[in-house]
């Protein structure tokens, strides 16, 4: 199978009634790893990473996937900051991405089942999906997202409103994901969590990338006075 | 019940075979002889007759459209019109009935003395008496314009109140008012709520209400029933439609009198 | 007081008894109903939830449309239903006038635009839930509107009820295009129209009263089907 990666922007910029929501950013995402997109609030995280799956169209500049765009869209997922479920049962939620691309339901619900049971969804298969509580949503969120077996994940602060416990359910999963081969790019704003699990950083202010690289060397030695004032919890304006 | 429900769900939804659709007007369904002709007919001639009640001026206008096989109305100059448009090739009259003059017991116009149709209503509109007129075009409405018209009187005035309804809440407001008013003895008979009133005049031959059969001609609209018309029509006219119609009774008197030639 | 009291015997009298003209009258009000409802939703719901997925430039003034459509009298209907199948009518060679399916087509088109109005509400607040998911799903347009129409379920079933209330109920455009002939086009309501003309009162209560039971029991027998089902649909 020819790779959908890397995926590749130019100047690429979104705009809204002439405010800059992102960019121009320049940025090229290749294969393998977790890329983790950090910087203060309103710096334009979320809508990166929406312009980057297609969520929003980009007003100038440009995003080439190494695929035509249609097959590009198929090969990749997205979770939201704020989980959406069908109002379904969890097994019809997971099986739903499967269902879209025709597989048939038996298969589609073997395969639900056999993700059901990685995400510990086992015994909710047959509760409705918005009566979960936020940790469950989280994660049947993540495995719908994953049950498509995608090239690229997108993950919007994936532990944003979880505990303790809950976070390190989903970081084992993301972690495992990356180890399957799938590329995971996400926002957080935990920076706890970006040293623990991502080998890149992506540091976005005022909706550019600021500065960019592998984890380590960024963690260890941030190159610009404003990702060290970041690091070290000061308000960066 | 249910499978009875169940069953009629699953019957077929078109009509019946050998059927005549014809339009009447609402005065001759409250009369109540249709319940009796009907089944005679369909007894006699096999042939179905289906009544579509409308107004006198929407039975004609079905009948032009071809919509009916023909029709039973009671209004002769809309009829010869009708005629001689070419919508029907003649009118055939069948019986008639007649209109009253209902008003007041206490008769403040004085009708009881009256010689005919016109010198009661010039009665009424002389004292200026409370008059109620359906006023919705019916053909009810449209002999009372026929009447004011041959006693030469315009009626006009606070007197006079045109109330666009049928004959029952005619009667209901007539009743509630005090007024006179012109009814067909069918619907007079018929209603319950008479309170004071009682027919103030009758017997006119100009109050006589004239009922005839027009068929659809078949040349114009191809698709009418114009055999089963032919069979209705002759039943209509025959002596057995003679003993049926004369000898219908309401209350106790004879509504209709068969004159079909 | 005496007439109600008087048409609440007469129903009891009437569904007691059996009576023939009843169960006809009955049946075919159903038929004609739930059959214009069934036409009606098959429309209206797939309307309704393309409403709310699709943007277009006259999408609003389509909206607006339906809204009017919904106050449309229904004795209008009737009359341009009655000019299109009139014999002289541009229809007028089916001759469907003064048949049942007249008064289908007649109801139908006084209940899609309701229906159809429901259903875009109720998608429109769902499609902003749902919108970026299925987007990110890559889900077809077909496969948005479709998965709208049963994750709304609930709603849509609101929808088709006030269409059928309003189907069953209807007197003026069927009264028209049906002819309330005795044996062929004749259902409750006319008839309760014409026993109203007659004087007959208590016969046209009871009438009624039978009209409600039977909206009653419809309404109650699809929230149970609803409240019922043990899974969901996919």
């Amino acid at each position: 199978m020819v790779a959908v990666l890397p995926l590749t922007l130019r100047a690429a910029t979104l705009r809204r009634r002439g405010q800059v929501l992102v960019g121009p950013v320049d940025l090229t995402i290749g294969p393998g790893g977790i890329t983790a997109v950090i910087g203060p609030n309103g710096s334009g995280k979320t809508s990166l990473l929406r312009m980057m799956h297609g969520l929003e169209r980009l007003t100038s500049g440009s995003l080439d996937w190494s695929l035509p765009p249609a097959t590009a869209r198929t090969r990749q997922s997205y979770v939201f900051q704020r989980p959406v479920v069908l109002r379904r049962s969890v097994l019809a939620n997971l099986a739903y991405p499967l269902r879209l691309r025709g597989v048939p339901p038996a298969t589609a619900e073997a395969r639900a089942r056999a993700i059901a049971t990685t995400f510990e969804l086992t015994a909710l298969l047959d509760q409705p999906a918005p009566s979960l509580s936020g940790g469950e949503l989280q994660r049947l969120a993540l495995a719908r997202a994953l049950v498509t077996e995608p090239e690229v994940l997108f993950a919007d602060e994936p532990c944003a409103a979880l505990d303790g416990r809950a976070t390190r359910q989903i970081e084992r999963h993301l972690l495992a994901a990356a180890d399957g081969g799938t590329r995971l790019v996400m926002s957080t704003h935990d920076m706890g969590q970006a040293r623990r699990i991502a080998t890149d950083v992506v540091f976005l202010l005022h909706g550019r990338v600021h500065e960019s690289g592998p984890a380590a060397a960024f963690f260890d030695a941030p190159q610009t006075p404003q990702a060290r004032a970041f690091l070290n919890g000061d308000i960066v304006e | 019940m249910i499978r009875a429900l169940l069953l009629a769900l699953l019957l077929p939804l078109s009509a019946q075979a050998d059927t005549l659709r014809m339009a009447v007007t609402t005065s001759f369904e409250n009369s109540g002889l249709a319940e009796v002709l009907l089944p005679r007919i369909a007894a006699d001639t096999g042939v179905e007759v289906q009544l579509v009640v409308v107004g006198t001026g929407q039975a004609l206008r079905l009948g032009a459209a071809g919509d009916v096989d023909a029709v039973l109305v009671h209004a002769r100059a809309a009829e010869e019109a009708f005629v001689a448009e070419g919508h029907a090739p003649y009118r055939r009259p069948i019986m008639y009935n007649d209109f009253v003059l209902v008003g007041p017991a206490s008769d403040p116009a004085d009708l009881a003395r009256a010689t005919d149709a016109a010198d009661a209503l010039a009665r009424i509109a002389a004292t200026r008496a409370p008059f109620v007129s359906r006023g919705d075009d019916s053909g009810t409405h449209q002999a009372e314009l026929a009447l004011w018209n041959a006693a030469g009187i315009t009626p006009d005035g606070p007197w006079y109140r045109p109330v666009g309804a049928g004959m029952g809440a005619a009667l209901n407001t007539a009743v509630g008012m005090g007024a006179y008013v012109l009814a067909d003895r069918a619907s007079w008979l018929n209603f319950g709520n008479r309170g004071g009133m009682a027919i103030a005049f009758e017997g006119d031959p100009a109050l006589f209400n004239q009922y005839s059969f027009l068929p659809i001609d078949p040349a114009r609209h191809p698709t009418v029933n114009a055999p089963a018309a032919a069979v209705v029509e002759s039943w209509l006219t025959s002596d057995t439609a003679r003993q049926v119609i004369d000898g219908y009774r309401v209350a106790g008197q004879q509504l209709f009198t068969f004159n079909a030639e | 007081m005496t007439d109600l009291l008087a048409g609440l015997r007469e129903a009891l009298r009437l569904i007691v008894t059996l009576d023939a003209d009843l169960i006809e009258i009955t049946a075919r009000s159903l038929q004609v109903t739930l059959t214009a409802l069934l036409i009606a939703c098959a429309i209206g719901l797939p309307l309704g939830g393309w409403l709310a997925v699709r943007r277009f430039r006259f999408r609003r003034a389509v909206i607006a449309v339906l809204n009017a459509l919904i106050g449309l009298p229904p004795v209008v209907v009737g009359l341009v239903v009655y000019l299109l199948l009139s014999r002289s009518g541009p229809l007028g060679v089916l001759g469907l006038l003064f048949t049942p399916t007249a008064m289908i087509i007649a109801q139908v088109v006084i209940i899609t635009p309701l229906i159809a109005s429901i259903a875009h509400q109720a998608m429109r607040d769902l499609w902003a839930d749902y919108h970026d998911l299925l987007i990110s799903m890559n889900a077809t347009r077909w496969q948005r509107v479709t998965t709208l129409l049963i994750d709304g379920r609930r709603a849509l079933l609101t929808a088709a009820l006030a269409g059928f209330g309003r189907a069953i109920g209807e007197v003026g455009a069927i009264m028209i295009v049906g002819g309330n002939i005795d044996g062929a086009t004749r259902v409750l309501t006319t008839a309760i129209a014409l026993e109203t003309g007659r004087g007959n009162f208590a016969l046209a209560v009871g009438l009624g009263l039978i009209l409600i039971t039977i909206a009653l029991l419809v309404s109650g027998a699809s929230h149970w089907a609803l409240r019922t089902e043990r899974r969901s649909l996919w």
